[in-house]
């Protein structure tokens, strides 16, 4: 720290570092352990569905969730308000 | 029984071979029978950190293999008596591992009566970094206050949860953080991500904070662990951890600014 430092913007980064680290590391604990193909399911899904309506590029959600015994595949479609 | 302890990261150069090392020592310090193993198959370091890099004759691949026996290729310590080095073998192929080889190096050693299994742990999330890992009965998760260092913790968090012997038997393995090369003074300046920072990300509670240190390098230049550099702040709180491992009560040391002299702020250093 010298003398004239104080004259020099501040560069808090770390705050941006911890806002950033808590988005991605929470989005990618969501898709931890799903299997491989769902990242292509997802992007197929919504080819489909923009042939017949308009969705955003994100209106497709899937996951794999455990409902007591079994795997049930969760698959969810955003669709605009007004169509 | 041996406890089983992995030293991991997913990211490289953030620490593991140092701590790995270091907490070998300070177990050892303490009477405990112990060996270290380098699973870094193709780039053999943990024999350059621990000072015996010249008399590696035969290595971990060697024993997996049959080439050699256990007792052959341990090293022993020149410090410890009870303290014990199996280096990685320097072949490029990267499959020279079998889970079943591990797996009876690691009984052999129980059966020799080892207390601690230090397993140094490779960079990434394959084949050397899972062996490492998966026999494991405690975890040390090395990361640095650093975003991608952050994220790739998180990774092997989850692998851990996953992908051990402890996780398929549905045991759980609980891992232990060790953040290292932490800077108070950048923290305070809002240049660096605080341990809270990091806990909060990770939902996790550290075992020990080591901070940034030249005393590291040098360690690392004589091949003498940092843990026996007791005047140094980064070997005293590695001693910490190891202190904490053990269950002890140690409460952190060198995570706040040093307070300055009116002159040295004046004119920095």
């Amino acid at each position: 720290m010298g003398l004239f430092d104080f004259l020099k913007p501040k560069k808090e980064t770390a705050s941006i570092a911890r806002d950033r680290l808590r988005i991605i590391v929470a989005q990618e604990r969501n898709t931890r352990g799903a299997p491989d193909y769902l990242p292509l399911l997802r992007r197929e899904l919504l080819e489909v569905i923009k042939k017949y309506v308009n969705v955003d590029a994100d209106a497709v959600n899937v996951k794999l969730v455990k409902e007591g015994e079994h795997d049930v595949l969760d698959i969810s479609v955003a669709l605009h308000e007004d169509p | 029984m041996a406890e089983i302890i992995v030293v991991t990261s997913g990211k490289g150069g953030v620490g593991k071979t140092t701590t790995s090392a270091s907490i070998a020592c300070g177990l050892a310090r303490r009477g405990k029978k112990v060996a270290v193993i380098d699973f870094d198959v193709g780039l053999r370091n943990l024999d350059l950190i621990m000072g015996c890099e010249r008399r590696v004759v035969y290595d971990f691949v060697n024993v997996t293999q049959g080439e050699a026996t256990l007792k052959q290729a341990l090293i022993k310590d020149k410090r410890f008596d009870t303290l014990f080095i199996l280096a990685a073998s320097q072949t490029r192929d990267k499959d020279a591992l079998s889970k079943e080889g591990v797996e009876k190096v690691l009984r052999d050693l129980h059966n020799d009566g080892f207390d601690y299994i230090v397993c140094d742990s490779p960079a990434g999330i394959e084949k050397g970094a899972y062996l490492a890992m998966y026999f494991a009965d405690t975890a040390v998760v090395v990361v640095n206050p650093e975003v991608s260092s952050v994220r790739d913790s998180d990774r092997i968090l989850g692998l851990l949860d996953s992908k051990t012997r402890k996780a398929e038997n549905g045991e759980t393995l609980k891992p232990h953080l060790l953040l290292t090369r932490y800077s108070p003074s950048r923290v305070a300046g809002g240049e660096m991500l605080s341990i809270q920072d990091v806990e909060e990300v990770l939902g996790l509670k550290t075992l020990g904070v080591v901070p940034e240190s030249g005393d590291v390098l040098n360690a690392s230049n004589k091949g003498e662990p940092v843990i026996l550099d007791l005047e140094s702040s980064a070997g005293q709180a590695y001693d910490d951890a190891v202190g904490r491992l053990l269950g002890e009560d140690r409460p952190l040391r060198f995570t706040t600014v040093d307070k300055k002299g009116f002159f040295s702020k004046l004119f920095g250093g």
